[in-house]
């Protein structure tokens, strides 16, 4: 348990089973009257916020959190399986914990699991990827400055927005915290 | 101590050492003589909400209130102090373990006057170094040519919070409403008095001759911020003797620190004290206001 004067910008904290983090943080105490400890909470699962004021004598439960580094193996058809790095044990996560970011899981990228009550809430891929395009409408030649962008797809058939000089087969790099085309890493 | 930190503070170090002397200057010239009683003390006054800080055998002073009080007794009518006080656990935006309180007496003076002379030597301060009754804080323009708005407790919780000040006190939200809804509305565009403060949070204050449900005892605010707190002080030694009876039995529930009796405060309560008044205002927050600052640490060198 922490107490309240534990509380401070960036602790994750439990409230009533949901694993919360302190975003903004404030420390009150009218002269004659009793410290406050105003609370910005964001949660860690659906990402919705609330705010929260505790008092000095209140105790705020530790969620059961859990950093491991896991590769991507497979996916069975239902689930992504990924693999322990350090004791190969297997855990099956729910495409709806990936989202959009199943997209780009390569097999054996590693991973950074945040696992709540065992559970993963949150799953951090490399920062970029790359992959090969598989459909656009034909290159315009030269034109490397502007900022116009066309639509793309990847094998996997996630659509991107590419600038106007990609064509089929260029490799490209992919944030993969924003789904977003990066650069051009070779021509085809 | 970060040394760039501290040589980015240069110019609000400057603003609050002219603050000090302002103030000094002003204090100086109304016949206040200024005095130093020790940080180290042994019995600190027994409040509900403050912590003082152990020190070799006594304690660190979170206020010099009582030795002041037995220095009005001995006859000095009209004194004030500058110096550290410390209160345990408290840090933030706002707050410091050690701050800088300015804590002045006036025999003689009730408590609405020692209202009127606080916001006179705020007001001379920012003529002195402005150039004029005015000050902007948190970009707001703060008026000190005109009178501070008075609010009693009542009026503020009636106003800003839709309950009556007894059901906030009944319902043990006194403290959370005052943080939240009322004190961001406090002092904006000039400074306000809160005043008039529920008879169980009156601490060193006398209750009003004519009401005794409510203490003689305001706050002043600038800008949503708190900074000074004054009585018109209690002179009645049975009745302060049963307030800090009263105050250590809390404390002592909720396994607050143990404090000896101040008995050379009660004795030169018995001997008699003059009519006075007294305030302890938080100098490191009027610099901060005084400097535009957000943060309590940007006035400070530390």
């Amino acid at each position: 348990m922490y107490s309240a004067s534990d509380l401070k910008k960036g602790l994750k904290i439990q409230i009533d089973g949901q694993p919360w983090q302190i975003t903004e943080f404030e420390f009150c105490k009218p002269g004659k009257g009793t410290a406050l400890y105003r609370c910005r909470l964001r949660n860690m699962i659906n990402g919705s916020g609330m705010e929260k004021t505790y008092r000095p004598t209140d105790r705020i439960e530790k969620p059961d959190l859990e950093e491991r580094e896991m590769y991507y193996s497979y996916n069975d058809g239902h689930h992504y399986v990924f693999s322990d790095v350090e004791t190969y044990e297997e855990m099956s996560v729910d495409p709806e914990v990936l989202g959009k970011q199943a997209y780009f899981l390569l097999e054996n990228s590693l991973c950074k699991f945040l696992l709540f009550n065992g559970e993963p809430i949150e799953i951090t891929l490399p920062t970029f990827i790359e992959k090969e395009i598989v459909e656009t409408e034909p290159g315009a030649r030269g034109d490397t400055a502007t900022n116009v962008m066309k639509p793309a797809k990847i094998d996997n058939g996630y659509e991107i927005q590419v600038p106007l000089f990609i064509n089929i087969g260029d490799i490209v790099k992919i944030d993969t915290r924003t789904g977003d085309y990066a650069e051009r890493i070779s021509k085809a | 101590m970060d040394i760039r930190t501290v040589a980015r503070r240069r110019g609000n170090l400057e603003r609050r050492a002219a603050l000090f002397a302002a103030i000094r200057h002003f204090f100086d010239a109304h016949g206040f003589l200024e005095v130093e009683t020790n940080v180290r003390i042994p019995a600190p006054v027994p409040e509900e909400f403050i912590e003082s800080i152990p020190a070799s055998g006594e304690f660190l002073r979170a206020s010099p209130e009582i030795a002041m009080k037995i220095m009005v007794a001995a006859g000095y009518e009209r004194i004030y102090q500058i110096g550290r006080c410390f209160r345990a656990g408290e840090h933030g935006g706002r707050h410091r373990e050690e701050f800088t309180m300015l804590e002045y007496y006036a025999a003689g003076m009730n408590y609405r006057e020692l209202a009127d002379f606080t916001t006179g030597f705020i007001r001379e301060a920012a003529e002195r170094i402005f150039g004029r009754p005015e000050l902007t804080f948190r970009g707001e323009k703060i008026d000190l040519g005109v009178p501070p708005e008075i609010l009693t407790v009542a009026d503020a919780y009636r106003r800003y919070c839709g309950v009556s000040m007894e059901e906030a006190s009944r319902k043990d939200i006194f403290d959370e409403l005052m943080v939240t809804r009322i004190e961001p509305k406090l002092g904006c565009e000039h400074l306000t008095i809160l005043t008039d403060y529920p008879a169980e949070r009156a601490s060193l204050a006398r209750l009003k001759p004519d009401d005794h449900s409510v203490a003689e005892r305001w706050e002043l605010y600038i800008g949503g911020l708190e900074l000074a707190n004054a009585y018109g002080e209690l002179l009645d030694p049975v009745e302060q003797r049963e307030r800090f009876r009263l105050a250590t039995r809390v404390r002592q529930a909720a396994g607050m620190l143990d404090y000896p009796n101040p008995d050379d405060f009660f004795l030169a309560l018995e001997q008699g004290m003059p009519f006075c008044s007294g305030a302890a205002l938080g100098l490191d927050r009027l610099a901060m206001v005084f400097a535009d600052a957000a943060d309590i640490g940007d006035v400070r060198a530390e």
